[in-house]
Order: C-alpha cells, then structure tokens, then sequence
C-alpha cells in the first residue's frame, strides 16, 4: 500500500479563524464576568437568529463538546458524569461536558485563557437533533436555577407538511414574551430580518466552500471542514463569520486555479456519513491522505446549511430552516440526499461512522447503506466508533477497514 | 537448488504465520508461533523456521507480502495488505468461484464476498467485541479450566448443545457456570458455546452463496463447520489448512506483484 501518513496541507486562513474564535470567547468570557451583556446557550441548531435579534451572545454547548473531544480530554471527564448518574450509553457531548463541569476544568482554559464555561442567564434547545438536548441543558438549569426554553421538533420528518411548520412557527412565537422578559428588550422584527438575512448569506458562503470540494483534486478535506465550520456554527448572523469564509473561499479558489490538492496526488473521494471521531480527527487526515484519497463530502458540514432563512415571514423561515436538516429527515429523504451527494461530488466509497453514543447522526442502523449500495453500487464501511468517547472506538480495526476499502476501490486481487 | 521463493506473513494479534511458495504456486514451507510482543522477532523466527523446513536458503526469498494487525511491523516485508485482501486470495487459491468467506480468527471476524473472478466485491469486519471470536473460545477454556484442545474433543462427543444467551463473552462464561451447577454435561456446553461463535459471525451478513470457513478457530475446532453447515443450511467448504489463509494470500500477492513487475 501506499505510505500510512502524509503531511496534512496548512490552510493560511486558520489563523484567521482562530483570531475570529478568541475574540468571539473573549466577549463571552467578559460578559459572563462583568455581566454587560446577557449570555444564552442554543443547540447547534436552536434559534440563534432570534436570541441575537435581543442582544443575547449565544454560546453552543456542541462547540465545547466538540473541543472536548478534539482535546481529547473527554474519556477522562466522562467517568465524572457517569458517576453522578448519567450512562456512559448516552451522548458523550453531553457526558464529557457535565464531566468538564464538575471536574471544574475546560479546553477553553488553555485555548482561549478563559476559566470556565461562560454561565447562562437562559437555556435554549430545540429537539429536531435528539433529545439529549434537552437532558444536557437540563443539568444546567437545575445547577444554575436558570431558564429553560425549549422547541419540540418531531423527528423522521418527509415532507415538511403545513402542520409541522404551522406548529414549529407558534412554538418560536411562544419564546418572545419570555425572552423580551430575560433580555429587558422588545422584540424587534426589523432586527430580526437583519440577523437571518447574515446568517442566510454566511450559510451561502459555508455552501461555496463545501462545494468546492466537487473540483478535482478537491481543495479541502472533510477534516478541514470540521475545523473550519467554526465560525459558521458559533457566529451566524454576525458578520465577522461572512467576512472569514470569503477570505476562505478566495484561497481555495486559488489552490483550484493552480491545481493543488488538500491531498497529493488525490486517486480516491470518500463521503463521510456520522460525525467526526474528534479526538482522531489528524490521524484520519493523515490515514486518508497516506491512501491519497480525500474526503471530499459529508452529511455532517452540510447541515450547517440553511436555504430557508431567507423567506420573507422570519418565523416562517426559522421553522422552515431548524427542520429541513438532514438529521431531523426520513430515511427516503436521507437516502435520496445522499444519493445525490454521492453524484455530486464523484464518490467513490462511503465511511459510515456507527457513533455509539449517537444514534441520531449514526445513518447505519436502519439499512441505509445497503439501500444505497443497491440502488447506486457505491462501496462502504462502517466503523465503530464514537465522537468524543474514544473508549468506544478501535484504532486497529478502523484503519483496517480504511484501507481493504481502498485495496477494494484500487486493484483486482492477485 | 536456488529457486526464487515468495513469503507471506500473517502476523495475526494471536498467532503468526508464514508461508514460502515456489513459482509454481506450491507451499515450500510453513511455520506458525505465538505473536508475543516482538512482532518483528516472532515473524523473523518464523521465516528462518519455514526456509530450513524448505531446505532453502534465506536468498532465495525474492518478496515478501505482509498482512494482519502486526503487518506493519514485519522489517523484511516489501509490501503489507489488509486481511480482508490475503485471506480472500488465499481463498480463492482453493475455490475459484464467486464465494462467501467467513473467517474467525482469535480476535476479530471478518465476511469477505469475491465475485467469480476473484474480485472483492464487499467486506465486513466483527464490531470491536470479542464475542464470537477465538477469544471467547479462549477464555471459556480458561474459566472451566479445560484445556484448549480439549474443546474440539468434548465438543464433538455429543449432538446436543446449550443455548448461551448472552452476548458478552464474561458473561457467557457465568453463564455456563450456572448451568453446570444444575447438572448440564460440559460437553453439551462447550457445544453450546461453538454454536454461539457461529451464530455471532453467521449475523454479521447474509451468508449466501458457497461459504469457505476459514481462520484459526475452524483450524484447532473442525466442529465450528460442521455447526456452521446446519445454521446455513448448506455445505461449507473449509480449505486446508485454514488457519494459514491469510499467510498463502499474502504469498500469492507477493508472486503476483513480482510476476506484474518483470
Ligand atoms: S445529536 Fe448526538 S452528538 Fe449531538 S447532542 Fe444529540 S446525541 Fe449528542
């Protein structure tokens, strides 16, 4: 086989992001210390758009989960929540960060030289990801005594009814008495338009950069991506998050003008259906890049993807946008994007990552990728593994499957 | 004699195996040792043992192909590739078909589907658990302190066999201490405990078309086919010498990459 590891190609513009991502955690921090602003915590896909159009500062719990990962730090918090009553089995986002909690230790220490989570003065889920939400930000309203609001999204979704909408559309009106109340300010729909119409046009540019990825060689990795969603994740509906993808999209651009690859050489494009193994993230850049082959798409980066901002009723558009994601899809749905994104981006194979701590974003369970090989032929493995614990995953056996993927796609047997 | 000789190793997380074969595709010689903790010892120790059961000498090894979870650490390799690749070409040295492998090894399982011409058409590796594998066999072995080969024989002796029910191979042990302690024959047991390694691998995949059993359990315990013939309902092929599947496949690529470069 090819050499195992390979350098991983720098971006230029991460330094860029990093300086976005100190300074948006430096706010945070300050407020949470000084109390000049109000703080709200929002699930990755919660209404951030209508917490900022109150002058909320919106921090997203995923986002330490996802550091508590990458830091590798979780299998060591873990145990703590464990130990105070919450299973092993259930999300290691939410496990690792009640760990960090109670351990009274965090990566945003040392990366950003803050001391701790910035405290919540609300708490805002919306369940179209999972329930474990919910349960997560539950832990902090008991310890903290703060509000709880939440959105009840109904799962495996097909089309979008009017029923659904309509509903989702008066739960995210139902939030505006109390969060004038929290905030001291009036809703203001005019702020409101402002916020979504920048959140809509950073998710245009986010859609680019993923897109990109259809040249060959690709400019970008999925494991780029994951870093680099970033500021698309805490900073939309803020400028500052526009401003960076285009410095973003301007390099890619120019590694596809002069032909360079993420990975040298590139002979194979992969999909990545689950999410990242965070704390494996470079080994798997590397494992991949050693194969030269790429992962060039994902179901995880595009669903920071949200068309539907832009209709002209808001609430509309929040209900619209909160609830098209894959997660919250059908399996026919789910199959039919796929398929898509499999033509798209020329897809030679697909990794399916069996999360163990999340069913919600572990697509293997149900007989998808059968489906998918029947009906388009693409090869798969599915890996066992976990995002944040890695207890759960099997370095060996997840390298093996790796590269027989890659014999498979390469050669005819001897 | 100085014939040119092409070596695959397996340096499986168990044991280690090596075969030496002629240009003519015939095995020459064959060793297989514990792995232990110096992969790349264990794998030299098994070369030298295979050459002089070759009567050969070490120049005449012209490539060598390394394969299993050791692969990369084999120093005299030229190449390494997966498990899933060898004991598919290793396979299908034997049974030149379209045909299902089912490989259970010491500690993982692995499905591998070729299609007539060989080609690999898909594979599945067991989930990260040793249920289902040598390591239950192993461990069971320990727990009722019988020997390892007692297991073929007891299991053997008798038709009937316990159903275990648990997944977990500490688990199962218990409960195969339970039922001894209300009477059970441990013959019927260790039967049982066969018939649990097979039904954990026969539910990886749909199993069908022709099955080859291969790897290091149907190797020390012929009775896992036998089992595995009533679950699917069918004749399952075992090639010789199952346990060095893997190891021949290895060989082959070797002979194969040599012949594709001259
Ligand atoms: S979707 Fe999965 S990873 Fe995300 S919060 Fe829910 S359970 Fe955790």
């Amino acid at each position: 086989m090819s050499q195992e590891k390979s350098a991983i190609k720098k971006i230029r513009a991460t330094g860029a992001m990093r300086e976005v991502m100190a300074e948006y955690f430096a706010e945070l921090d300050e407020a949470a210390k000084t109390g000049s602003e109000k703080i709200a915590w929002c699930t990755s896909v919660g209404p951030a758009e209508l917490l900022r159009s109150f002058g909320f500062l919106v921090y997203f719990p995923e986002n330490h989960g996802a550091l508590l990962g990458a830091t590798r730090m979780a299998a060591d918090l873990i145990p703590a929540a464990t130990a105070a009553g919450y299973s092993p089995e259930i999300c290691s986002y939410l496990t690792s960060d009640v760990g960090s909690y109670l351990s009274k230790t965090t990566p945003l220490t040392r990366a950003f030289g803050m001391e701790s989570v910035p405290k919540a003065d609300v708490l805002v889920y919306n369940t179209n990801q999972c329930r474990d939400v919910q349960d997560w930000l539950g832990f902090y309203e008991r310890e903290w005594g703060v509000p709880m609001l939440g959105i009840q999204t109904p799962r495996s979704v097909g089309d979008l009814s009017d029923a659904i909408v309509g509903g989702l559309i008066e739960q995210h009106k139902a939030l505006i008495p109390h969060l004038e109340e929290i905030s001291g300010r009036k809703f203001d729909i005019d702020r409101l338009r402002e916020v979504m119409a920048s959140s809509h046009r950073c998710t245009q540019l986010w859609r680019e950069v993923l897109r990109l990825a259809t040249h060959r060689p690709s400019p970008i990795t999925f494991f780029d991506c994951t870093i680099h969603m970033g500021p698309a994740v805490v900073l939309r509906g803020e400028e500052r998050a526009e401003r960076y993808y285009e410095v973003l999209i301007a390099e890619l651009e120019e590694r596809i003008a002069d032909g360079v690859g993420a990975v040298d050489d590139e002979s194979l494009r992969f999909y990545w259906e689950g999410m990242p193994v965070w704390g494996k993230l470079r080994d798997h850049a590397e494992q991949f890049a050693g194969h030269r082959a790429c992962v060039v798409a994902s179901t995880y980066c595009n669903s920071w993807i949200f068309d539907a901002l832009e209709y002209a009723d808001p609430f509309e558009g929040m209900a619209r946008a909160y609830t098209e994601i894959f997660i919250v899809r059908s399996e026919d749905f789910k199959q039919g994007y796929m398929e898509s994104m499999v033509r798209d981006y020329a897809i030679d194979g697909i990794i399916f990552h069996d999360a163990k701590t999340c069913p919600n974003n572990s697509n293997n369970r149900y007989g998808l990728p059968l489906r998918l090989r029947e009906q388009i032929g693409t090869p798969f493995v599915v890996i066992d593994g976990d995002l944040n614990d890695l207890r759960l995953y099997s370095e060996e056996q997840a390298r093996t499957q790796f590269e027989a993927l890659v014999e498979q796609l390469q050669e005819q047997p001897a | 004699m100085n014939d040119p000789l092409y070596c695959g190793v397996d340096v499986g997380a168990s044991s280690t195996k090596l075969v030496l074969l002629d240009q003519s595709r015939e095995v020459r010689g064959h060793s297989i040792r514990r792995s232990g903790v110096d992969y790349a010892a264990t794998a030299r120790a098994c070369l030298d043992e295979a050459i002089g059961a070759a009567g050969a000498e070490a120049g005449q090894v012209r490539r060598t192909v390394s394969t299993g979870y050791g692969r990369r650490n084999v120093d005299f390799s030229d190449d390494t590739r997966t498990e899933l690749h060898c004991h598919g070409v290793g396979c299908y040295h034997h049974f030149p078909s379209a045909i299902t492998i089912v490989d259970i090894g010491c500690q993982d399982n692995k499905i591998i589907r070729l299609d007539e011409s060989g080609r690999r058409v898909d594979f599945k590796m067991n989930r990260k658990c040793a249920a289902g594998t040598g390591a239950f066999l192993e461990e069971i072995a320990l727990r009722l302190d019988v020997e390892l080969e007692e297991l073929e024989r007891l299991a053997s002796s008798t038709t009937e066999a316990v159903r275990l029910n648990s997944f977990c191979t500490v688990f199962a042990s218990t409960e195969i201490l339970s039922h001894l302690r209300r009477g059970e024959p441990l013959a019927n047991l260790i039967r049982g405990a066969f018939a649990s390694v097979v039904n954990r691998v026969a539910e990886m995949d749909r199993l069908d078309g022709e099955v080859v059993l291969t790897g290091g359990v149907v190797a020390h315990n012929p009775t896992t086919a036998e089992i595995f013939a009533d679950k699917v309902d069918g004749e399952v092929k075992v090639p010789p010498d199952p346990q060095f599947s893997g190891a021949l496949g290895a060989a082959l690529t070797a002979l194969a990459q040599e012949e594709k470069n001259a």
